[in-house]
């Protein structure tokens, strides 16, 4: 097999607690975001447009539909006879089975993909976050500082980095000290996850950490802190742009509605750097006679009979007459009935609401089922899910995957409500 | 479906779609904002079952083969038969130019005899509907037909257009007593749809005959000239059916789209339409959007009003513009405050800013591709 410079390992396994039932079935790599993407499509599309065609995802959490999208890798020109895309789920070893431990762990477990490779570096990445970035020039980067490992930074507000994992750099821009979340933060630069190692470097430190049984077997906690006590050289790459890790309703949920605006944040009409996902079969979308649609993103597929404001709307996804859509995001093949009126609210995939159905008004309340997940007044209703008419959510409701009418022992769900299958968390 | 490959005339062509046509092949004009009107006959034959399917082409057909490329849109790259693109060729016996549809059927006897398959679907490339075929097949099968042609009630074409068609005198069992190709005075409806149905092995005998007698059109030399002599039926189809055969019919057909039940017929049927996809965002719309009875394809950004137009993908309209019952083809810039009115643009047209264009209904305004207004 020729050898490759560089492969990268994705974090694939994320489960993105903090999205609620957004994440319950899926990963959150697999969250559908921007009328038409897949979390993990920036990341792949980073990857194949600097120019690395060799991807190993790391799977763990709920891979059926992440195993779907991905499949042989077509969408990001990922089918290759040499290299691709290559899914690496745990798996049974002659003495046991294991699960990942640990992102550490996850790339210890797969050692011998790289080495089949014959890689001279690795990238890791994580499949959570929306950004473009050429990791080419980051590569650039390492081979010119000659260092062990890159770690790339951000600079994020200086209010805000107690939040993050910060590195402290010296003025080479060489890492002496890695903190993580500190309540004393002594530099703004937070890590994005995503690190290059020069692969000899990182083999041996898997090894030895995979040894250690108090290790948590993660980057940011234990291999990044042993090469800084070894002293190895370890290089911050700034990065600057737009880089969200869209973790919690009310991020997931600003990060989407930005896209509306007449210049976001992140722009996805780049020509020079566009993002692939697979393309679902629908015809162009289709605005009705009584369709009003301003400041919103619509995708292929829809029919648009209802007006919708500042929305994000996905392929397939059908809004009838006299209804009004604002601030929400509706994902694939949902309908939305008419005489309906939804605001600020996530509805998952085939999800159907039905008609006179009122939804996100009233007073914010704080969520009677997880009022850590559910604290932004966003509603939040899964997929698979069916409202029936004439029902009322108030603000910051969070509604289940898989709901039925039958499920509904009221029409009236007010603020801070929720309904849940089970009752579980 | 039963044994069966796919035969798609592409080939005869001459500027009926005027400027749209000047460069690609009719099989290659974009419809629909986001299809080229090959697409259609292609996934009705994939969806019908059958995945050996030849294109017969000749007329300026980079533009159809970038398109198709290797079938992988329509599931067609496959290892044993798929899509084959037949062009014409030199050879020891002649120039190679195909001289008619016969002609270009006969040239290729070779892909015809190496074929296995018992019947043969033999369709058009300018022509857009969405038909399963295998009922077809099941009454060219029992009626013990010599061929099959779908043919349609053509009243909801205009008579004017009718002239363009082969027009069918049917009898009560549905058989085929007169054929008249584009005749000036149609004597009944039943139109025939350019879709045939055959074995191969007869259809090979059929070519090898004309081509001894030096006869190069399918339609002239095989059909109306052997009506008597042929057991041709006729297999009713009672869907949506228009040919492309003229600047008038392409676009209102595309406005046709624009009806709901038009387009879930054609479009959003559980037979899925497949066509090559670019990776383009979906569509954004900016707070001065104003947008009524349209289809909009991805990729596009809006900042005015559009209204009874179909938008291919990739097209920027900025504030101000008035657009109406327009065709607007992909990666074409409309600036400010420009208005169109019965306007076909092709792709990749610049309308500077404040221009304002009017065709008319029956003459839409046609800008030619990459032109700058």
């Amino acid at each position: 097999m020729a050898r490759k410079e560089i492969v990268a390992m994705l974090l694939a396994g994320g489960q993105g607690s903090r999205l609620g039932v957004l994440t319950r079935n899926d990963a959150k790599p697999a969250i559908l975001y921007g009328g038409k993407y897949r979390i993990i499509d920036f990341t792949l599309s980073n990857c194949i447009n600097s120019g690395i065609d060799t991807v190993g995802v790391l799977t763990q959490y709920q891979p059926l539909r992440l195993n779907s999208h991905i499949g042989i890798g077509k969408p990001w020109d990922l089918d290759r006879v040499n290299g691709g895309v290559t899914i690496l789920a745990p798996y049974m070893k002659t003495e046991k089975g294991e699960w990942y431990s640990g992102t550490a762990d996850a790339v210890f477990q797969n050692i011998h993909y790289v080495d089949e490779m014959s890689a001279k570096y690795v990238i890791i990445l994580s499949g959570d976050h929306i950004y473009k970035m050429d990791y080419s020039k980051m590569l650039d980067f390492h081979k010119k500082t000659n260092a062990h490992a890159t770690i790339s930074v951000i600079n994020v507000p200086l209010e805000e980095a107690s939040r993050y994992g910060l590195m402290n750099t010296n003025e080479d821009g060489s890492i002496y000290e890695f903190e993580e979340k500190p309540a004393q933060p002594k530099s703004t630069l937070a890590s994005m996850g995503i690190y290059i190692f020069t692969w000899d470097v990182l083999r041996e430190y898997l090894i030895n950490d995979h040894q250690k049984s108090a290790s948590h077997h993660d980057f940011g906690k234990n291999i990044i802190p042993e090469m800084l006590k070894d002293n190895k050289k370890l290089m911050a790459y700034n990065f600057e742009g737009y880089w969200r890790d869209v973790g919690t309703i009310e991020a997931f949920w600003e990060s989407n509605m930005n896209l509306t605006e007449r210049i976001p944040d992140f722009n996805l009409f780049d020509q020079y750097w566009k993002i692939f996902s697979p393309n679902p079969v629908y015809p162009a979308h289709f605005v009705g006679d009584t369709g009003t649609i301003e400041k919103s993103i619509i995708a292929e597929g829809c029919m648009i009979y209802g007006t919708v404001r500042r929305s994000v709307i996905f392929p397939g996804v059908t809004i009838n007459a006299d209804t009004v859509v604002e601030d929400s995001i509706v994902m694939s093949d949902s309908l939305i009935g008419s005489n309906t009126e939804i605001y600020c609210t996530i509805i998952g995939e085939t999800s159907v609401i039905g008609n006179n159905v009122k939804c996100g008004i009233g007073e914010f309340a704080e969520n009677a089922f997880n009022p850590k997940v559910y604290n932004s007044g966003i509603n939040v209703i899964g997929s698979n899910t069916v409202i029936p008419n004439n029902t009322v959510l108030g603000k910051n409701v969070v509604i289940d995957n898989y709901v039925t009418p039958h499920d509904f022992d009221t029409n009236n769900i007010p603020s801070g409500g929720y309904l849940i299958k089970g009752g579980g968390k | 479906m039963y044994s069966t490959m796919g035969i798609v005339l592409t080939g005869g062509n001459h500027n009926r779609l005027k400027e749209l046509s000047l460069e690609r092949a009719i099989a290659a004009v974009p419809i629909g904002g986001k299809y080229r009107i090959i697409d259609f006959i292609l996934s009705n034959m994939v969806n019908s079952g059958i995945t050996n399917v030849g294109v017969i082409t000749q007329y300026n057909y980079r533009s159809l083969m970038d398109h198709l490329g290797s079938g992988k849109e329509w599931d067609l790259d496959r290892k044993n038969e798929g899509l084959f693109i037949l062009p014409p060729y030199l050879s020891e016996f002649g120039t190679g130019w195909y001289k008619g549809t016969a002609d270009s059927l006969y040239k290729n006897l070779t892909f015809l005899e190496r074929s296995d398959e018992e019947y043969v679907v033999i369709g058009q490339g300018y022509t857009i509907y969405n038909m399963d075929y295998e009922p077809m097949l099941e009454y060219h099968i029992k009626t013990g037909a010599d061929i099959t042609i779908a043919c349609r009630d053509m009243s909801d074409i205009s008579c004017e257009d009718q002239k363009l068609l082969g027009m069918v005198e049917i009898n009560e069992q549905n058989r085929i007593v007169d054929f008249m190709e584009k005749p000036l005075n149609p004597k009944s409806n039943i139109g025939s749809m350019g879709v045939y149905i055959m074995r191969r092995t007869f259809l090979i005998e059929l070519l090898q005959e004309s081509a001894a007698k030096g006869l190069t059109d399918f339609v002239y030399d095989v059909i109306v000239r052997q009506t008597d002599k042929l057991k041709l039926y006729a297999f009713m189809f009672n869907g949506y059916w228009r040919p492309l055969n003229n600047i008038q019919l392409y676009y209102r057909t595309n406005m046709e789209l624009l009806n709901p039940k038009v387009r879930q017929e054609l479009l959003m049927d559980r037979r899925k339409i497949f066509t090559k996809v670019k990776d383009e965002p979906p569509a954004k719309y900016n707070e001065e959007a104003n947008v009524h009875n349209s289809i909009i394809a991805d990729g596009c950004i809006i900042e005015g009003t559009v209204e009874n137009s179909v938008l291919f993908r990739g097209v920027r309209v900025m504030k101000g513009v008035v657009i109406k019952n327009s065709l607007v083809m992909q990666g074409t810039t409309v600036e400010q405050d420009v208005q169109l009115n019965y306007c076909i643009l092709d792709k990749g047209v610049t309308i500077t800013e404040g221009k304002s264009l009017n065709g008319d209904a029956e003459w839409p305004l046609i800008v030619g591709k990459n032109v700058k207004v």
